[in-house]
């Protein structure tokens, strides 16, 4: 155990600077792919969402259609759809960090848009009704009316997708993406001590994980009309 | 777009047969490691409602570390880190019988225990206080009161997030291709090197994982309908 101390101590820099926050010579970071992955997935995933209850068939069906689709599919495939058909496509190659991103977003916004959409429908009817009575639009209705509301009541459900997001940065690891999962692997590979790195990497993800969910916990009380 | 398709390689040589072997793996795997992960889970449910401390402690700890760590980690950390601990008895007989599937079903099953546990805890806590209360004060003893009240309104609460949690270990299954268990997504893979293939070997692969997510969800829906308590649950079949 004292040595599996000192080849953490020894690569620990490789370990959070290049493999978890991203700078280095190699493109990777876990941060660094959460960051916007998260961002971007969200502002997806409202569009999804509002997609969802949109009046009109022809918005709600492809919305719908996206949804079931990306819950019925492993990650690992839609990385790899990434991977291997967006270059045929646009015949060039796609750096990783570009192609994991994509992935993420295209993926998460399924699950990010029905937290949204359930979000939506949590707001009481008697709201649309008064903001529409004293003569807002309905765009007008939703922007300052709804999703203010709304977002209050998806946040603890949000948190709980964000950490699930930070997990699954750790799949860019197999297109080669070098974060912090790649970062672990690349030393284990020198220095063959698979039972201390990944249990050191296991602890790195958990503290992130755990303190976010704490937080979530810590609004949800707060916010709670109780 | 510069591709000539050419779906015949999917019925051509050897990739039939790699997908079907694909697809038994993948519900192998799948099967065993939900059978860990169900027993695990009303374990550590149950031990966190005990009154021991340090029993409690351990089973919140193994909650709050399993399902907060990514499974890519756990399938490494298996794999590669834990055998050398393991008892000499288990680790011979996992490096005889496969190391590669029994890490995947230990990764999968421990991680999806974990994850198991909450929505056991969450179901059995969504029950009223009073209920169990008036079945005590209606004559019955605790062992009956959970048999023939608490349970079977538990049970059915945790239908749609249990669900929804077993069709996230099946595809959670495929994270195993990274320590090279021949799943389903790994099977597709090997069809897309053999020939060069991408956009059919991953549109089979794909497909196969629809169908089945799609159909569990929907016969799960058609039991939830069908065993609904009428006016207790109302979603009504909705997947989440």
């Amino acid at each position: 155990m004292i040595s599996g101390l000192d080849v953490i101590w020894r690569n620990l820099p490789f370990l959070m600077i290049q493999g978890f926050l991203g700078f280095g010579k190699f493109v990777g970071g876990t941060v660094r792919l959460a960051i916007p992955a998260i961002i971007l997935g969200f502002l997806l995933g409202v569009f999804i969402g509002l997609g969802r209850l949109a009046p009109q068939r022809w918005i709600r069906i492809p919305a719908t259609l996206y949804v079931e689709f990306f819950r019925g599919v492993p990650l690992v495939m839609v990385i790899f759809w990434m991977w291997f058909v967006v270059p045929i496509v646009l015949r060039r190659s796609i750096p990783e960090f570009w192609v994991a991103l994509t992935a993420f977003v295209v993926f998460e916004a399924a699950y990010l848009g029905e937290i949204v959409r359930a979000g939506v429908q949590s707001v009481a009817r008697g709201q649309v009704e008064a903001a529409t009575a004293v003569g807002l639009t309905s765009t007008q209705t939703m922007r300052h009316v709804v999703l203010p509301q709304a977002l209050k009541n998806m946040i603890p459900s949000l948190v709980t997708q964000f950490i699930v997001l930070f997990k699954d940065t750790s799949l860019a690891s197999i297109i080669g993406f070098m974060d912090l999962t790649k970062a672990a692997q690349v030393v284990n590979n020198r220095e063959v001590r698979p039972f201390a790195l990944y249990l050191f990497i296991a602890v790195v993800y958990w503290v992130c994980t755990y303190s976010m969910s704490r937080y979530a916990r810590h609004v949800e009380q707060r916010l709670s009309p109780a | 777009m510069n591709y000539t398709f050419n779906w015949s390689v999917l019925w051509t040589g050897e990739s039939g047969r790699w997908l079907l072997l694909g697809l038994i793996t993948t519900l192998e795997l799948s099967a065993l490691a939900w059978l860990l992960a169900v027993a695990l889970g009303i374990v550590s449910g149950a031990l966190r409602t005990v009154k021991f401390r340090p029993l409690r402690i351990l089973a919140t700890f193994y909650v709050e570390f399993f399902r907060n760590v990514p499974l890519l980690v756990w399938m490494f950390f298996w794999y590669f880190g834990a055998p050398p601990f393991l008892p000499e008895v288990i680790r011979e007989w996992m490096f005889g019988h496969g190391l590669e599937f029994w890490a995947g079903v230990l990764a999968l099953g421990v991680y999806s225990g974990a994850r198991f546990s909450e929505v056991l805890r969450s179901g059995i806590q969504s029950i009223p206080k009073t209920q169990m209360e008036a079945a005590v004060a209606s004559g019955l003893t605790t062992f009956q009161a959970y048999r023939y009240v608490i349970l079977p309104v538990a049970l059915r609460l945790i239908i749609p997030p249990g669900t929804n949690e077993s069709l996230n270990l099946l595809k959670n299954s495929s994270v195993a291709l990274t320590i090279s268990v021949a799943e389903l997504t790994f099977q597709t893979r090997q069809i897309e090197t053999y020939t060069a293939k991408a956009i059919e070997a991953l549109t089979a692969g794909t497909l196969i994982y629809l169908v089945l997510c799609v159909g569990l969800a929907s016969i799960m829906s058609w039991v939830e309908r069908r065993t609904a308590i009428p006016g207790l649950i109302t979603s009504g079949g909705r997947r989440r």
